[in-house]
């Protein structure tokens, strides 16, 4: 609650605070034209794996685009997104040949197991879901990948196997 | 910067020295051991056995061998793929610790390691890689290079003709030859709509303006689609090369490729390759010594596949949302930043240089009549040999599928394959003798799209399946314009219902009714396209849709509420199987006898009928 607070007194874009090393180092590669704006938001969504308020409120000012504008970006293209993503991130496949080989079945287990939708991240953040399109495993379909990992030829009882691995790890 | 007489100079070495990659008979005393960094076999650790084999060889101090690391080889159901060459030897899915057997057994001591030999569909051992089935009726033009050189070094490039019609355009053509011989070859979009290229060509060229651009289309969104993506990760120096004979021709100085950002072996791959290419003075300016200049830039998009769509492409480019714009103006006259575009797809870029160098009638002899060349498709679904093939237009679906691509796993039946993702249609048994070209796609209601080809089995549902890309299509759907935004939505809405029991005649009515109109009304490809797998499934497979509205039954048994799973009496052995797998202790019966399913308990997830070795599970 304390800690609220003081954020509150404050600003929520966090202006007050200090441009991050890494943001610093971005602006230093690219001229502030505004076509750069995808290309800088992938390096951030790479790096912090989120877009933060206070990247998006630098990065308007830096290009001189308002923010409104970049929320519409990032809204609209599904590799953005704006609340960080789990310690252990999950991507099942929906392309049409990991569809066809059942990986919809693994999808059901994996919300039934997590508890959350696709796109949102359990509430003690270990965990986030994603649905792929296509990850090119297509010889290994159906696929799921944590972390980047690529799991073939999956089923639904691999994936529990993976999960109680990845759940015991945590305690 | 290379001079040209330097570039010649390393096409002859190098030419010599990679013979042995194409010439089983070469006269060499090295051994080139080739192995597959395609995405498909880079999942399944291709790179560790990459670092095993050269750590074994530097470990042995064998001298005479070489390790590379090439693009994909094309059938990745067998991945991970290594091939050793001169004698052509091809092994898959090897393991990492497989390394230290075939360096002991194969190059020391020069026999086959047996056990890993790729066999083919009859369980034939197949020494090497022409005798597979799956290689037979192919013929590559745009995946020429593709598992044959590093496509890291442009050097291996060079060796294979690589920048040679590039010279050839710069030095010997004017711009008007250059579009005289790719509109003679017959060559037309791989992206899907299959416009002629040189048509498209002439008009960039023929718009006014002193700023004109290239742009490469690799934002490959369908899902289940990888050929784009295999040509960049396996070839990324023929793209460059035909982005800058597109540019002399129409007059343009600066490129853009727009990538997926999900592709990200290809994008590291392209850097690298734009690079070398600057190293050596083939991108930059005054190239091969003349006046023309022309650089590339990567852009990479976020995962939106709209953006595959042309104008959206561009809009995208300069930064913005990716929505698409109202055509006409095309972009051969205001694209990018409304200056003249000229867009063209990957493939379509990877057969622009030996159309140069071999000549448009080369080209335009392979093919029918009004589909010229080759054409790519990723093979996937349920079929043995997943993987990427480069057929002659013409072949016929049943050659992809059953010779190629080596039939229906499981002992099941082949039900439909469909092409054209999102956008196109399915394709019945009735109509496996298609010729596949551009218009006989098109006429059996499917159309050629960028080349995902799945193939399915009678397991599955054409109700679920046209609901899976409508689920597609909505959540991809930029929102520009009306019919889209929300007809799709409501189509999707229909096959809901339909699949869950509530559907009735008058909803498959009303779906077909709504199709039309938003195939009319709709701005973009996406909005035109979208209603098509509706359209084709219920073209063909009205029957199962009826069924769903009406007896309330699915046979595929893939729609829960529709499907009652039952035993079947007399096939039931006994054994229990699925009963020690049901989750929900539904199924009852002891001993030999056959085993009874308890529909109140019975949850429909279909574990009993995967596990039931006698396929005696069914409704």
């Amino acid at each position: 609650m304390d800690e609220k607070k003081t954020n509150q007194s404050t600003c929520k874009y966090n202006c007050n605070k200090e441009r991050s090393p890494f943001l610093e180092e971005l602006f230093s590669r690219y001229q502030p034209e505004k076509d750069n704006l995808i290309q800088m938001l992938n390096e951030i969504q790479e790096h912090d794996g989120y877009i933060s308020l206070k990247s998006q409120k630098e990065l308007s000012e830096f290009l001189k685009i308002p923010m409104a504008e970049i929320y519409g970006v990032i809204t609209f293209y599904s590799r953005f997104t704006l609340k960080p993503k789990g310690k252990y991130h999950i991507a099942v496949c929906l392309g049409t040949a990991c569809y066809v080989k059942g990986s919809q079945k693994i999808m059901d287990r994996l919300l039934e197991r997590l508890q959350i939708q696709a796109g949102e991240t359990t509430p003690d953040g270990k965990f986030s879901i994603e649905e792929t399109r296509c990850v090119g495993a297509c010889g290994l379909a159906p696929v799921f990948t944590v972390n980047g990992e690529v799991y073939g030829k999956a089923t639904v009882q691999k994936l529990d196997q993976v999960i109680d691995e990845l759940m015991k790890e945590e305690g | 910067m290379k001079t040209l007489e330097e570039l010649h100079k390393i096409r002859a070495e190098k030419k010599k020295e990679l013979d042995l990659r194409i010439n089983t008979k070469a006269d060499t005393r090295e051994k080139h051991i080739l192995v597959c960094h395609g995405t498909g076999c880079t999942s399944s650790k291709s790179a560790e056995i990459l670092a095993n084999f050269k750590r074994i060889i530097e470990e042995k101090k064998i001298e005479n061998v070489r390790v590379i690391k090439t693009g994909c080889f094309g059938l990745c159901a067998k991945g991970p793929i290594v091939i050793i060459r001169p004698e052509d030897t091809f092994y898959a899915m090897v393991k990492p610790e497989d390394c230290e057997e075939i360096i002991q057994t194969h190059i020391i001591e020069g026999n086959r390691v047996e056990r890993l030999l790729c066999k083919d569909i009859d369980g034939k051992k197949v020494n090497s890689l022409d005798e597979l089935n799956f290689y037979k009726k192919q013929k590559r033009i745009a995946l020429k290079n593709c598992g044959i050189i590093n496509p890291e070094d442009i050097d291996e490039y060079i060796a294979f003709d690589g920048y040679l019609a590039l010279e050839k355009v710069l030095k010997e053509m004017t711009p008007e030859e250059v579009i005289e011989v790719i509109s003679n070859s017959g060559l037309r979009g791989r992206g899907g709509a299959g416009f002629p290229t040189g048509k498209k060509w002439a008009l960039t060229r023929a718009s006014e303006g002193k700023q004109k651009y290239v742009v490469c289309n690799a934002d490959e969104g369908d899902p289940g689609a990888f050929m784009d993506r295999s040509i960049l990760e396996g070839d990324p120096h023929s793209v460059l090369e035909a982005m800058a004979i597109a540019a002399y021709t129409i007059g343009a100085n600066k490129g853009y490729i727009y990538v997926r950002a999900e592709y990200p072996i290809a994008v590291k791959r392209l850097e690298i390759a734009i690079k070398q290419a600057k190293e050596y003075g083939i991108l930059g300016e005054h190239i091969f010594g003349t006046d023309f200049n022309f650089d590339i830039e990567i852009r990479l998009g976020a995962g939106a596949f709209v953006c595959g769509e042309e104008t959206a492409l561009l809009e995208s480019i300069e930064g913005k949302r990716g929505q698409p714009r109202v055509k006409p103006p095309y972009p051969a006259q205001a694209g990018l930043w409304g200056k003249p575009t000229l867009i063209n797809n990957v493939e379509t870029y990877s057969n622009i240089a030996q159309i140069i160098l071999k000549g448009a009638n080369w080209y335009s002899s392979i093919g029918t009549k009004n589909s010229k060349g080759t054409k790519v498709f990723a093979l996937g679904g349920n079929v043995n040999n997943i993987g990427l093939v480069e057929v002659p237009m013409g072949t016929t679906l049943r050659e992809i599928v059953y010779d190629i691509g080596g039939g229906i796993p499981n002992g099941r039946e082949f039900k439909a394959a469909q092409t054209g993702g999102p956008s196109g249609g399915c394709i019945p048994k009735e109509h496996l003798d298609t010729p596949i070209d551009y218009e006989s796609l098109k006429e059996i209601g499917s159309m050629m799209g960028s080349g995902g080809l799945i193939v399915m089995d009678d397991t599955k549902c054409m109700v679920c399946l046209a609901k899976f890309y409508l689920e597609f299509t909505v959540s991809e759907s930029c929102g520009k314009c009306t019919p889209c935004r929300i007809g799709t939505k409501r189509m999707l809405e229909i096959l809901e219902k339909l699949c869950s029991g509530e559907g009735s005649e008058f909803d498959i009515y009303k779906l077909e009714k709504l199709a039309v109109n938003i195939q009319k009304a709709s701005i973009c490809g996406l909005g035109q396209s979208a209603p098509n797998p509706v359209i084709s499934t219920l073209k063909y497979f009205r029957e199962e849709f009826r069924q769903h509205a009406i007896q309330k039954e699915c046979k595929a048994l893939e729609c829960k509420a529709l499907s009652k799973i039952t035993v079947i009496q007399d096939k039931c052995k006994g054994c229990g199987l699925c009963q020690k797998h049901c989750p929900v202790n539904a199924i009852e019966g002891k001993g030999r006898e056959p085993r009874v399913i308890n529909q109140d308990k019975c949850i429909k997830c279909g574990t009993c009928l995967t596990s039931c070795p006698f396929h005696a599970i069914g409704n």
